[in-house]
């Protein structure tokens, strides 16, 4: 039985991780979409545009560049799931959110930063993705990503 | 220092170009830290450590940038971008560019 136990220890330890990922992965997942769906309610009243705008002389008191990013990890299980897809096509699901999560996060924390600044919009908003960490330069399978929203937040002057 | 990144500083006049102004920095963390990001690579979430790690990284590039900037004689910067790329295993570029004008 112990000799069947050792020599089975690294599908043991596989799983392990496998189910481990898939637990706290989603339970992760949820929490954070919950968080951000109620922090975009909280900020709905912000608007942030990717256009340029133009103001009228006198209404602008300053103008700051305003950023915000984050960097989010997939867990061990969605990982596993990407490469599996690799082999048959297809939407990669598990990176999608990853992604989502990530810039949604991004413009979050930028525009949270706005806010705390007084500003009553954000013009040109730019968004930038980045993949981070040790599989960075591995084109097979992703790690981490970082998403940058930054764009200028526009002051009025007080009426 | 006014820092924007649209073409113009909104309420205000462009009256000088100075030309392009860069700021990069290249950061590694510490073996700690990417201990603790191995670790959240099996039960995903967000890695703080990254995260702070870059936005510090940001703004000193934003700051070396703007220092040029000064050193021209400008009073703003326009038009800025930022770029991130992964050099090596464990360390990261930040890159922020924009050009330098005079604003009344």
């Amino acid at each position: 039985m112990a000799d069947l136990i050792l020599q089975s220890l690294d599908l043991i330890i596989f799983l392990s991780l496998v189910i481990l990922g898939y637990i706290s992965g989603s339970m992760a997942e949820k929490k954070h979409y919950r968080s951000i769906i109620q922090r975009e309610k909280e900020l709905l009243k912000l608007p942030v545009l990717t256009a340029e705008g133009s103001f009228r002389a006198g209404l602008v008191k300053e103008s700051v560049l305003v950023t915000g990013s984050a960097v989010i990890s997939i867990d061990y299980f969605k990982r596993l799931m990407a490469v599996l897809r690799n082999l048959f096509g297809g939407r990669v699901k598990a990176y999608e959110s990853l992604l989502d999560r990530a810039r949604r996060e991004a413009i979050l924390r930028m525009k949270a930063e706005a806010k705390s600044r007084g500003a009553a919009i954000v013009v040109n908003m730019r968004l930038e993705t980045a993949a981070i960490g040790k599989n960075a330069d591995r084109k097979r399978q992703l790690g981490s990503v970082e998403a940058v929203a930054y764009g200028t937040a526009v002051i009025y002057n007080p009426r | 220092m006014i820092l924007t990144n649209v073409n113009s500083v909104p309420g205000k006049k462009i009256v000088e170009h100075f030309g392009i102004v860069q700021g990069s920095t290249v950061r590694a963390k510490h073996v700690g830290r990417d201990f603790m990001a191995g670790l959240k690579n099996l039960i995903g979430g967000e890695l703080k450590g990254y995260t702070e790690l870059l936005q510090e990284s940001r703004e000193e590039a934003t700051n070396r940038m703007a220092e040029q900037a000064e050193q021209m004689g400008a009073n703003a910067v326009v038009n800025i971008r930022y770029a991130t790329s992964s050099v090596a295993q464990g360390a990261a570029e930040l890159f922020a560019y924009g050009t330098a004008v005079r604003v009344e």
